[in-house]
């Protein structure tokens, strides 16, 4: 069968009141950007409140499914069988063929759930669904009724054109992508920074993204490495400015003065002001990392605690309360785990020590950073002023 | 400036293998199996670059089949090798310095149930031809073994290998993976006796995707790739015509004033490593092949950086140790000739070609010396 049109479904922001329309139109803007990736022409058009994408042209189905279903705020995608207005005779011969197309075996319960927006139709809904009843329960005997629980609902739109479905595909939830302002990742090239933006981003927020780049410490490949991932991250979020800022001579600076077993601590201080500042001169309202309490020496709940003192900002960690396997499903779901795991260097594990603090204490780590007064703070002044901007989808 | 000195991972293609190239896709672009004209064209590259191939070795163009690059040759001579014999014996001998394209298909082998000896090898990175003759016994039926070491360049021993294990039994095979060594030496596989040889063709100066086994006369071996039935059945699949045609001026291109050319480049090796040398904590890995030179640098904990310290300057090489690599299982060149563990991840590998000057010797060398103490600040205290 081939369905010329899909319905969407959402939840969350038919309850936003006021701000309903904005979410909509918000959300129909980014269908039709998703759908813009494919091959196909496609028309998203809002109606009754309702969000349909019709398909102009030719399409393959499970790549305008999968666009779909990169759309946050979609809740549900119904492929609909559209038909002008007909006598019942012939739509009666059309549903015969839709359950025929959609379901292989017939062994299953259903309902038929008429609604008619079209006054016009010379059938009332109830008659429609009594009528849809028995021609179904005719053409496939195996079939049952059951009006409580129906396996299967049969959805008769009586409206400009009738409208039928019956299969609803899960979209990715969440709330539509610009509803939300916009934040700030530190986008590190390992496994739990992307699966960081993509659940921030599935809250409607916007995304930036920060990579610390160290050369030669780390390589060419690890940069595009971390280019790939927001790509992938982009799939989901929208395009992606991504701020590629050059680390080397901070982190040279930290390794010369400080006490080796605070380098990664103060190297991540100096990664949450750099990327603070980003935020604030790009008009982000929040910083986002992919820290999972405990998961590495840096990532302890003391470690957390000096680390986030730099910051004014709210610092978002969708990780936080996740063990790695959780955060190994997610990125396998968003497709980001097997290029999280190839293996180059990242600027982190450059210059890690035998022993690091876990414990540190922020009095200690701010007269540790004294060392660095010289010049660190045209250092970082540096790093800004040459950084490295692309947009990224 | 810039020095490329990476040729042994890939090179240049030259200008007439780039206009053979493309005069082949261009205007002879014919299937070889077609029963035209432009089919027949076609089949005339095939056979001149047989031709080219066969006079740079002394041996017939019928002997030369075509694959499509260093790793599909050594997988059709180990794996073909192996299955036509299997009522023969089960028993295959190398070494433990092969590259991953000789070493994966043995063990690919080994779980289909044939028993592989690998050898071990000297502090230069040598196999002894008596471990060979000794490993032989009544099952053998396939010895293998690389003519130049990818990673430090040594030279092995093949006319004594191939001449002894002949003596012991003519009926054994003798694999030979010549991939680091065409081009740059003088190859006899009559007189080393080798039943099969693999060539790739972008390590001369010739297109990617496109190599060359040599099966000596008589020899039979199970093709490994089956279809349509080209090449006499050896290697099924529409010929890479402008792949093979460029792989065939490359081939004669070497060769010719092959001496001068060789010179050449060991005169760039000797010059870099001359230059490397007096640097201090320098440790020279390297073997006699013109082209490669291994070099330790000690105090450096992961010779990556200094490698991408080099990179930013113009300078591309590689790293020198296989534990590098994805394959932990490889034991590795470096591990194989006893270097020592800090050393391993110190190593990088500087290989040259005929575009390569003595000027970009020099400028490698300076480069280095600056890199040199600064990435040596870096050890873990």
């Amino acid at each position: 069968m081939e369905y010329k049109s899909f319905l969407i479904k959402y939840a969350e922001i038919g309850t936003k009141g006021k701000n309903r329309y904005v979410f909509e139109d918000i959300l129909c803007k980014n269908i039709r950007s998703a759908m813009k990736r494919i091959d196909g022409k496609f028309l998203v058009r809002k109606e009754y409140g309702r969000i349909f994408v019709d398909c102009l042209e030719e399409y393959d189905f499970d790549e305008a499914i999968e666009a779909l279903q990169h759309v946050f705020g979609i809740v549900g995608i119904c492929p609909v069988l559209v038909v002008p207005t007909m006598p019942w005779e012939e739509l009666a011969e059309k549903l015969v063929q839709f359950v025929d197309d959609s379901y292989e075996d017939k062994n299953f319960t259903f309902k038929a759930n008429c609604r008619r927006v079209n006054k016009e139709y010379p059938m009332h809904s109830m008659e429609v669904n009594m009528e849809a009843g028995a021609v179904l329960l005719h053409a496939f005997p195996e079939l049952k009724v059951d009006v409580h629980h129906p396996e299967v609902m049969l959805n008769i739109e009586l409206r400009d054109n009738i409208y039928v479905y019956s299969v609803t595909l899960p979209g990715p939830g969440g709330l539509p992508v610009g509803t939300n302002g916009k934040g700030m990742l530190l986008l590190s090239g390992g496994i739990d920074s992307p699966v960081a933006g993509y659940m921030v981003s599935k809250r409607g927020v916007n995304l930036e993204a920060v990579y610390f780049d160290a050369p030669p410490h780390t390589s060419e490949q690890a940069k595009q490495k971390v280019i790939d991932l927001a790509k992938l991250v982009a799939k989901y979020s929208g395009a992606i400015k991504l701020h590629i800022v050059h680390f080397t001579d901070i982190q040279e600076a930290i390794y010369h003065k400080c006490p080796e077993d605070e380098i990664t601590i103060i190297m991540r201080r100096y990664m949450m002001r750099i990327a603070q500042t980003l935020a604030e001169k790009n008009e982000c309202q929040a910083l986002i990392t992919g820290e999972s309490i405990g998961q590495v020496a840096s990532q302890t709940i003391y470690s957390l605690q000096v680390t986030n003192a730099v910051c004014t900002y709210p610092v978002f960690r969708p990780c936080i309360g996740m063990d790695k396997q959780e955060i190994v499903d997610i990125s396998e779901k968003i497709n980001t785990y097997e290029t999280s795991i190839l293996p180059y260097e990242d600027c982190c594990t450059t210059f890690v020590a035998k022993h690091p603090v876990t414990k540190p204490k922020l009095a200690d780590i701010e007269a540790s950073e004294t060392l660095l007064a010289d010049d660190i703070d045209r250092l970082v002044q540096e790093a800004l002023d040459t950084e490295e901007v692309m947009s990224v989808w | 400036m810039e020095a490329y000195f990476d040729n042994a991972a890939t090179t240049r293609a030259s200008e007439a293998v780039q206009t053979m190239v493309k005069k082949v896709m261009d205007i002879d672009y014919g299937n070889p199996s077609s029963r035209h004209k432009k089919g027949a064209e076609a089949s005339r590259y095939i056979k001149d670059a047989q031709e080219s191939i066969a006079k740079t070795l002394k041996v017939e163009p019928k002997e030369i089949v075509f694959t499509s690059g260093g790793t599909e040759s050594n997988n059709m001579a180990l794996i073909g090798a192996a299955l036509a014999n299997k009522r023969k014996g089960k028993h295959i001998i190398s070494t433990r310095i092969e590259h991953a394209s000789v070493y994966n298909p043995l063990l690919f082998l080994e779980e289909q149930g044939y028993r592989i000896t690998f050898l071990d090898v000297d502090e230069h990175g040598l196999v002894d031809p008596e471990d060979v003759c000794r490993a032989i016994d009544a099952d053998t039926i396939l010895v293998s073994v690389m003519m130049v070491n990818n990673e430090i360049g040594a030279i092995e021993p093949i006319e004594e290998i191939g001449k002894r294990i002949k003596k012991i039994d003519p009926e054994i095979l003798f694999h030979v993976d010549a991939i680091q060594a065409y081009g740059k030496l003088k190859i006899s596989p009559k007189r080393c006796q080798i039943d099969l040889l693999s060539v790739s063709g972008h390590k001369i100066h010739g297109p990617k995707g496109v190599g060359f086994l040599y099966i000596r006369d008589k020899v039979k071996i199970k093709p490994i790739i089956y279809g349509g039935g080209q090449q006499k059945d050896m290697r099924s699949g529409t010929e890479n015509v402008p792949g093979i045609a460029g792989l065939g001026v490359a081939a004669k291109e070497m060769y010719t004033n092959h001496a001068e050319k060789i010179a050449q480049i060991q005169a760039v090796k000797d010059a870099f490593l001359a230059g490397v040398k007096k640097l201090d904590g320098v440790i020279d890995n390297s073997g006699e092949a013109p082209h490669i030179a291994s070099v330790s640098f000690e105090g450096i904990e992961r010779g990556e950086v200094l490698l991408h310290a080099l990179e930013a300057k113009g300078v591309y090489c590689s790293s020198g140790s296989a534990c590098s690599s994805n394959h932990p299982a490889i034991s590795g060149t470096l591990q194989a000739i006893g270097m020592a563990p800090e050393l391993l991840n110190s190593t990088l590998r500087f290989s040259f070609s005929v575009y390569s000057t003595i000027e970009e010797a020099e400028y490698a060398v300076q480069v280095i010396a600056e890199e040199l103490p600064k990435r040596r600040a870096f050890v873990k205290r």
